[in-house]
């Protein structure tokens, strides 16, 4: 069982992963990645569904004659365009422009004839050009909220802003990341995706909240005992949790998996795709941020507090910690068991 | 290891036994009161033992409205409510069951009607929807209403003429027929409306209306009036005579009213449906809003715009004491003023039923009150009311102050099929990602994973009765948004699990003795999981109150499956691993119980054996124990007392240990 036994190891600081130590190199990758979103969300931007940007949609089960259902508009609107996708593994898509409510009718019994299949299998939306900014507004204003409020309830029970704070930036980047993924390779955002997004701000941030309960017990530790600076106990706790956070994830991410796979597979797009896509992408990235980019940017956050200042100060003095701050990877297991025995740093 | 105790749990001193026994009996207590309550439900109420489905599982239509006001004015929160309940009338009219029609995001109206709704039905939940008051031409008892009709008389500082129903009680007797043919009689004083309308069914003046076959509604209606079907209309055009007052009998022979009033069945519900908004130059024929009276109504005087407000009180009699029943008090503004003292002024004067006035709202009319005498202040409308429904009428009428134009947003037509098709593979993508979830689990704990199955099936158990409950109490349906809830929500329930076995392994790894090491691990543990489902919680509910459409059954669920979570975790998953670290299969620290102190590498099993090189005895662990004990400085020093009793502990799990792998 591998990662019982790499746990252990990272439990009493055996091995170790210099996650704080490095964050110079993290934090690179993390405004990388985050600038390539913003690029990719102006160019090509996000491809928003018919919800977003008003339009009809027509969905017909039981039939994937393409040609046929384009013809079947096409008589009914001249003139249009409509496009024409194959969705799941036995039905027609088919967008148009916003159409009038008797045109839709007669959309859908023209695509019904046309595809031979009984017009209740098809369905039809239409929606009106100022919905897309309702919802925006909307999701929005959601955020807003649910950012105030966080932040609030992170501050109040962690009794500290930064961690506050650290977790915040790691949420925008993750939800920058996301909506990057999803301008990059073009998928449609609908109400749906827009859930999966939502859906990230909560995941992402029980994420942070494991590593961090675990990071201000290991810090209020070495404020008492004074054998380690606040980045290696801040250090010593991301790797204590990373089995934890690679167990969680991995739980979390295959429910969403499969419907992720079963919805593209044989569904095609709908709501069950778009909201696991996202919910993919966001918990992946999510996992990440909280040990790469939120508790070193915590240490950053701290390390002018002048407490913070002391400890350390204490610390290098009595030199048992040597390396300065977290210690290199490869000399891990001496540099964290200044404590006294392995067992010091459990 | 007590040295790193965090101050908490250090101070928390002897850490109180659990009772996990006792904890097991309250859930097993709940999970039967839930499914009593949804059994007591299927048998007593409307409950059923399969959840309610929405419309995109299920099939149906779907339109979101946006109201407007028609001048262009804010639409405050209250008066999206009241355009509901208009919406809802609606709906209800059309006799689509289950119709459901909900306030979301505080702007727009969901309208969700199962199976297939005719275009015509949808016009007609969009229409506009304004008040307005006209004085009644002729009205006409409908014989199937048993109620009676709470006819309110609007009366200002007198005494309250508060019969049962002082309408005219000559029409009274054509109880006895129910056919929509008017038939009016002499009454003593209504004898010239009826008498008009009358000459009007008898001689009819158009040229398209010959005998009408009393019973069916005719099918030239259409001819006479723009409405395809029967209901409430209105006629082409005004009389030519230009008839003198809105009172006036000369209304009763605009072109086409005798045939709207003959096709009009009050007792169908679809013909209540509402929608009209109608000419207001025009007279109506139409219905009250329950169905009990029929009435002809002459062209609008007042229009709703010029009321201002309409409130709910305690009615008061001449002396102002309260005479223990209700009134519905209106204020208009300066010119509704001056119109409607002109109006009671002139219709005061009048004969049943030309002495009242109509509130017409979408078409029907929600009360036409008696007016006794002129009105100059406020009037006040007095009769049987109760609070509800005096309330109820007053909030009927104060959405007259503000007309409304429904925007369709979007509308969608569902086929079922395509909802069994989403359902049956969301179901299959549930239960593979369940599936996933619990091999993984047995590959990362083994034994233990068996709490982890039974606390997914318990959450999957809960999760279900609360849906059932929600279901039938709050008219819940399960989306397909709702289901992925669902599916996300068995990852996010099994990492709840994860972080407690975690904390359980790190306090082995410390070297606690199993039963000690599950108190130690769920009081670390149970802090992180409240903090992370209270953030999950949280963005459930702002997601809920905020969002639009799909959003909502997703973060409904996820909210349910949140609170579920907590409650498994308390209630199921730490009692039962509390019972099992009792047997000597996971107390003993089997290798496969998940919680093998040696595989987890104890460091007491550790250090014993860095030191000797053997499997570590009893003796030797303690001394391990107490040395590093003695080499922690003071604080370590302060929890020797914890230390002892911990390794004392600790040497029976090793003892256990060693017996269980010999």
């Amino acid at each position: 069982m591998g990662m019982a036994a790499l746990g252990n190891r990272l439990y009493t600081g055996e091995s170790s992963f210099d996650f704080v130590g490095r964050r110079k190199l993290w934090f690179l990758i993390a405004a990388a990645f985050v600038a390539l979103s913003a690029v990719l969300l102006v160019k090509p931007g996000l491809n928003f569904g018919i919800e977003f940007e008003g339009g009809s949609q027509f969905r017909v089960t039981g039939s994937s004659d393409q040609q046929a259902a384009r013809e079947a508009v096409e008589s009914v609107l001249p003139g249009t365009v409509p496009e024409v996708t194959q969705v799941g593994t036995n039905g027609v898509r088919v967008q148009t422009e916003t159409v009038s409510t008797a045109e839709l009718d007669r959309v859908r019994q023209e695509l019904a004839t046309a595809l031979d299949v009984p017009l209740e299998d098809v369905t039809s939306s239409t929606v009106g050009p100022s919905w897309g900014q309702d919802v925006t507004n909307q999701a929005l204003l959601a955020l807003v909220i649910f950012f105030v409020l966080v932040s609030v309830v992170m501050a109040l029970y962690f009794r500290t802003w930064t961690m506050a704070l650290a977790s915040m930036v790691a949420l925008v980047h993750d939800l920058v990341i996301t909506a990057g993924v999803y301008a990059l390779i073009g998928f449609e955002v609908t109400p749906a995706s827009v859930i999966g997004f939502l859906t990230i701000l909560g995941y992402s941030l029980y994420d942070t909240v494991v590593v961090f309960d675990k990071v201000r017990e290991n810090t209020a530790e070495a404020f008492v005992k004074r054998n380690r600076t606040f980045a290696q106990a801040a250090n010593l706790a991301v790797n204590q949790t990373v089995v934890r956070s690679v167990n969680t994830t991995v739980v979390a991410l295959l429910p969403v998996a499969a419907i992720l796979f079963i919805g593209d597979l044989l569904l095609g797009a709908g709501t069950l795709r778009d909201i696991s896509l996202a919910l993919f992408v966001g918990t992946i990235v999510g996992a990440y941020s909280s040990i790469f980019v939120a508790t070193p940017l915590l240490v950053v956050l701290r390390s002018r507090e002048p407490r913070v200042r002391a400890l350390d100060a204490a610390v290098r003095e009595r030199g048992g910690a040597g390396q300065a701050e977290a210690a290199p990877a490869g000399a891990t297991a001496a540099g964290t068991s200044a404590g006294g025995t392995t067992g010091g740093a459990a | 290891m007590s040295n790193d105790r965090p101050p908490r749990v250090r101070r928390g001193a002897p850490i109180r036994r659990p009772h996990p026994g006792r904890t097991l009996v309250l859930l097993a207590v709940l999970v039967a009161l839930l499914f009593g309550a949804v059994g007591a439900g299927s048998i007593w109420g409307a409950a059923r033992w399969s959840p309610g489905l929405a419309l995109d599982l299920e099939g149906g239509t779907q339109v979101v409205l946006t109201p407007r006001a028609v001048d262009g004015g804010e639409v405050d929160t209250e008066q999206v409510q009241r355009a509901a309940n208009i919406i809802r009338q609606r709906v209800d009219a059309t006799g689509v069951s289950e119709a459901q029609v909900q306030v979301q995001g505080g702007e727009n109206i969901t309208v969700s009607i199962p199976g297939r709704a005719t275009r015509e039905q949808l016009d007609l939940i969009a229409r506009s929807a304004q008040l307005r008051m006209r004085p009644v031409i002729y009205a006409e008892p409908v014989a199937q209403s048993m109620e009676p009709e709470p006819t309110a008389v609007p009366e200002e500082g007198a005494t309250p003429t508060d019969g049962t129903t002082p309408t005219d009680g000559a029409t009274a007797t054509d109880a006895t027929t129910p056919t929509p043919t008017p038939t009016p009689t002499q009454s003593a004083d209504g004898a010239a409306a009826p008498a008009a309308l009358q000459q009007a069914t008898t001689a009819p003046a158009e040229p398209v209306a010959p005998a009408e076959p009393a019973p069916t509604p005719p099918s030239l209606t259409e001819l006479a009036t723009p409405r395809p079907t029967p209901g409430p209309g209105q006629p082409s055009e005004a009389p030519t005579p230009a008839p003198t007052d809105a009172s006036d009998d000369a209304w009763l022979s605009s072109p086409g009213l005798v045939e709207v009033f003959q096709a009009l069945d009050c007792t169908d519900p679809a013909q209540r449906a509402g929608g009209l908004v109608g000419d207001p130059d025009l007279p109506l024929v139409t219905c009250d809003v329950e169905g009990t009276e029929k009435y002809v109504l002459g062209p609008a005087v007042i229009e709703g715009t010029q009321l201002t407000d309409a409130t709910a009180a305690q009615a008061r009699n001449d002396q102002g004491y309260a005479t223990g029943g209700w009134a519905v008090q209106l204020s208009f503004d300066s010119s509704g003023n001056a119109e409607f003292q002109e109006l009671t002024a002139r219709i005061s004067q009048l004969s049943d039923p030309k002495n009242r006035f109509a509130a017409v709202l979408d078409g029907l009319v929600v009360t036409a009150p008696v007016v006794s005498q002129t009105i100059a202040g406020n009037p006040e409308i007095t009769g049987n009311f109760t609070q509800a429904s005096a309330e109820a009428l007053a909030q009927q009428l104060k959405f007259g102050a503000l007309p409304l134009s429904f925007e369709v947003q979007t509308e969608e037509q569902i086929s079922a099929t395509l909802g069994e098709d989403q359902l049956r593979n969301g179901l299959i993508a549930g239960l593979v990602g369940l599936l996933l979830v619990v091999a993984y689990s047995v590959l990362q704990y083994r034994a233990l994973a068996v709490v982890t199955i039974g606390s997914l099936a318990l959450a999957a158990l809960l999760t279900y009765g609360v849906i059932l409950l929600l279901s039938w109490l709050q008219g819940f349906r399960l989306s397909l948004a709702g289901v992925a809830g669902l599916i996300v929500a068995v990852g996010i329930t099994a990492d709840s699990f994860i972080i407690f076995f975690e904390r359980v392994r790190d306090e082995i790894r410390d070297g606690r003795v199993l039963s000690s090491a599950v108190e130690a691990g769920w009081h670390r543990a149970r802090r992180t999981i409240l903090v992370s489902d209270a953030v999950s919680l949280l963005s459930a509910v702002v997601l809920f109150v905020l969002a639009v459409g799909n959003v909502r059954g997703f973060a409904y669920t996820l909210g349910i499956t949140t609170l579920i979570d907590l409650l498994v975790v308390v209630l199921f998953t730490h009692p039962v691993v509390a019972l099992l670290a009792r047997t000597k299969f996971f107390g003993g620290g089997h290798k496969l119980s998940g919680f093998d102190p040696e595989h987890l590498g104890s460091t007491v099993a550790r250090h014993a054996l860095h030191h000797g090189a053997h499997r570590p005895t009893v003796a030797e662990r303690r001394a391990a124990e107490r040395a590093r004990a003695a080499q922690d400085d003071g604080t370590g020093a302060a929890a020797d007392g914890g230390a002892d009793d911990e390794a004392a502990r600790t040497g029976g799990a090793g003892a256990a240990s060693d017996r269980s792998d010999a």
